[in-house]
């Protein structure tokens, strides 16, 4: 988006562009906040970046599903070139490659495909090609448009389907849920970089608490503007998490409650706010105070 | 020819390693001048392709026969490729695996199990 | 020493409730946390003032450029695949993101001027705590890549610790770590029989899956049971179905129970109240027990009661 248009956006009240919901741990309901915002929206985009374990679409069911493989760039031996210097063997760090019998053998699943050896090989014997180490599935769910990144079990790496999942975010300024990995590593990282506001979804328990900690630690660390949706929440009930907000000065934009009969819809893959009119109040009422939340966070003059 | 076996100690009377590729060290017999050598397996500490290190290791070290409880795909690849005999080891001391392979009561291993591609970057 | 390794797929399912309950229960002397990203284990089971045993964990390298003799030719960042350089004024130069660099080296080999070197880098700390019972844990740095090698170095950590006591241990209980990746597979490497925990939902079954067809590669015993099995019982009948289909040993259902919330909140494990989750896990754990110390039958079906569920 260019600097006139983004102004333009900003100017009309801070329209979110793109949410990233995460939380410490999985099983939190970070897929089902995001799901469920998604589908509040009069229009919007999901994205999900769990590609070990995209879950998603299996609310959606997307519509005219379009599949997209992804790549990278897998080394190949040219072994006539080859003059059995062992010095691709000697630099890769990921040692992805051994020298057996005068040839020099390519570890497919080990390799982070850095492009290294190609580089250091004094006889140029070594090309790359294509390997597909997962897929993009693409298609519509009424009003919401669904691109899932799914990792091929086995391979070393999610991030570059985490980018390219990333890389079908609309550019005009539709809102954009974007569903994270659970955990605070890399590839919780990577699908991060890009949001404009994190969402982080806790539970009211000690383990809750504890793992709200680790995650918001990483989103400050990365300098988002930041809030917590409560997820199970028991009436009566001291919420470690909420006091651990409390303390740290989180900003809580919603409590979503322990509620037997949202458990049952959702864990028969349906999406709440179309099942029932009191949920789609619920998640419409909680992507307003998102949106409150994210304006308030991008005044004009704040650096982005 | 040349016997190894991945090892916890680098002693006679050691203990067979349960991981081959992460064993600390191998046990190298070497059947025509009986002596007993020990060698420091530099693939343990790896963050991944730690059985395609290890296996690279073990032909350079020119092994004809391997003697070990289990072994991954791609160590297997490698080994496999090098004409290297893989035996399924049976008892829990190296000394032991020895007297039986030399009476040829070992066989030989033929199920590989999938990588634990356990480098600092998976799923990362 | 017979080691069992609980596993869930999927996050949230009740993996650590389910491992605390049954350390509880067997008094074990020894156990470990393999979930490293998020450690909760000791939570519920480590309540001295004990100080553990601390040690650094290195993973791959990170690059480091000195800007001083930089050049600024950009070879560097052109050639980098992940992204991970950037020229930034505010930092001086040309700096590498240590949270996206991958270790590969090629800068350094690429540099003309030897301005980029790999220097090791610290990517978690493990934990051993030893009074009492042995308890072998991790914490993974923020940003790190998920580590096999360091689920793999808990393991190690709880072998040696165990090797020096003065009495055998007969159990190790192993909490394991969510997904279906590497730290999954390095946790189960070398134990005797693996517990599912599922979750009936359609998220929870497809994890599940996933991590049966993980076991099974490596030839390891696998039981399941299902928590919260009243929250869904239509899933929950997919889930034994699915069990006496591959043969697969079930060993109960556990119902939802808000004294688990109550139980963890007091940094306790949820059989040492009266309650119906913890009646639900002593029987699953004695069915657990006698599949770890007896054997698992040999492909038989009909060896497991499965209670009817409507």
């Amino acid at each position: 988006m260019n600097s006139t248009l983004a102004s333009m956006v900003m100017e009309m009240g801070g329209i979110s562009m793109k949410i990233a919901v995460l939380s410490g741990k999985g099983g939190t309901g970070k897929t089902m906040v995001s799901v469920n915002l998604a589908a509040a929206a009069q229009r919007a985009a999901y994205l999900d970046c769990d590609v070990e374990e995209p879950n998603g679409h299996l609310y959606f069911k997307p519509e005219n599903p379009v599949e997209e493989p992804v790549s990278v760039k897998i080394p190949k031996i040219d072994h006539d070139a080859c003059s059995g210097c062992r010095q691709c063997v000697d630099f890769c760090k990921f040692n992805a490659l051994a020298y057996i019998n005068k040839k020099v053998m390519v570890f497919d699943d080990v390799c982070h495909a850095c492009g290294g050896c190609a580089i250091v090989c004094p006889e140029r014997a070594i090309s790359e090609w294509d390997k597909t180490i997962g897929k993009l599935l693409s298609g519509t769910s009424e009003t919401v448009e669904v691109h899932s990144g799914f990792l091929k079990p086995g391979q070393a790496s999610g991030v570059p389907i985490i980018k390219e999942v990333l890389a079908k975010a609309p550019g005009d300024g539709t809102l954009t849920l974007i569903d994270c990995p659970p955990g605070s590593a890399c590839v919780v990282m990577e699908s991060i970089k890009d949001a404009d506001y994190c969402l982080m979804v806790a539970e009211p328990t000690l383990f809750g608490a504890h793992n709200l900690a680790m995650v918001h630690e990483l989103v400050r660390l990365f300098e988002k503007p930041h809030g917590v949706v409560l997820n199970k929440c028991l009436e009566d009930s001291p919420n470690p998490s909420e006091v651990f907000c409390t303390e740290q000065g989180i900003p809580v934009l919603g409590e979503i409650p322990f509620d037997l009969e949202l458990g049952a819809i959702n864990s028969n893959g349906q999406i709440l706010v179309r099942a029932q009119a009191h949920y789609a109040a619920l998640f419409s009422e909680l992507l307003l105070k998102v949106k409150e939340a994210d304006a308030r966070e991008t005044a004009p003059d704040s650096q982005r | 020819m040349k016997i190894a076996i991945p090892v916890d100690e680098n002693h006679p009377g050691t203990a067979v390693c349960a991981s081959l590729a992460r064993a600390p060290y191998y046990l190298i017999k070497d059947t025509v001048s009986n002596e007993l050598t020990f060698i420091e397996n530099t693939a343990a500490n790896s963050q991944g392709g730690a059985g395609v290190k290890a296996a690279q290791l073990l032909v350079d070290q020119q092994i004809e026969a391997l003697l070990t409880p289990r072994c991954g795909q791609n160590a297997a690849e490698v080994l496999t490729a090098a004409k290297m005999k893989i035996y399924k080891t049976e008892y829990p001391s190296a000394k032991e695996n020895l007297t039986a392979f030399n009476s040829g009561l070992l066989a030989t291993l033929n199920e590989f199990h999938a990588g634990f591609h356990g480098h600092g970057d998976g799923g990362h | 020493m017979k080691q069992l390794l609980i596993l869930s797929g999927k996050g949230g399912t009740g993996k650590t409730t389910v491992a605390s309950a049954f350390v509880a229960l067997s008094k074990a002397k020894a156990f470990a946390d393999c979930d490293v990203d998020a450690p909760n284990l000791h939570l519920i089971l480590q309540h001295s003032d004990e100080q553990p045993v601390l040690t650094p964990y290195y993973g791959l390298q990170k690059a480091v450029i000195d800007t001083e003799s930089c050049i600024e030719c950009d070879l560097c960042r052109e050639s980098c695949r992940f992204d991970a350089i950037e020229n930034l004024k505010e930092k001086g130069g040309y700096v590498v993101e240590p949270f996206a660099c991958e270790g590969c080296s090629v800068c350094e080999a690429i540099c003309p001027v030897g301005a980029v070197r790999m220097h090791p880098a610290v990517a978690g700390e493990l934990k051993l705590y030893k009074e009492g019972a042995v308890f072998s844990t991790a914490q993974l740095k923020m940003g790190s890549g998920t580590s096999g090698k360091l689920v793999s170095e808990v393991k190690k950590q709880l072998k040696e610790a165990v090797q020096v006591l003065p009495e055998a241990v007969d159990l190790a209980i192993i909490d394991g770590s969510p997904g279906i990746g590497c730290p999954v597979i390095a946790s189960i490497s070398g134990v005797d029989l693996v517990l599912i925990v599922a979750e009936p939902s359609v998220s929870g079954v497809s994890d599940m899956k996933r991590i049966i067809e993980t076991a099974r590669q490596f030839q390891t015993e696998v039981v399941v049971c299902v928590n919260k099995y009243d929250t869904n019982p239509g899933q929950t009948r997919e889930i034994e179905k699915l069990c006496e289909t591959l043969q697969l040993p079930f060993a109960g259902l556990i119902p939802f129970d808000g004294m688990v919330v109550e139980a963890t909140n007091r940094g306790q494990s949820v059989v040492a109240f009266p309650c119906s989750s913890g009646k639900a896990i002593k029987e699953v754990y004695a069915k657990v027990m006698k599949l770890l110390f007896e054997g698992v039958p040999k492909r038989v079906t009909g060896f497991h009661n499965i209670p009817v569920v409507d």
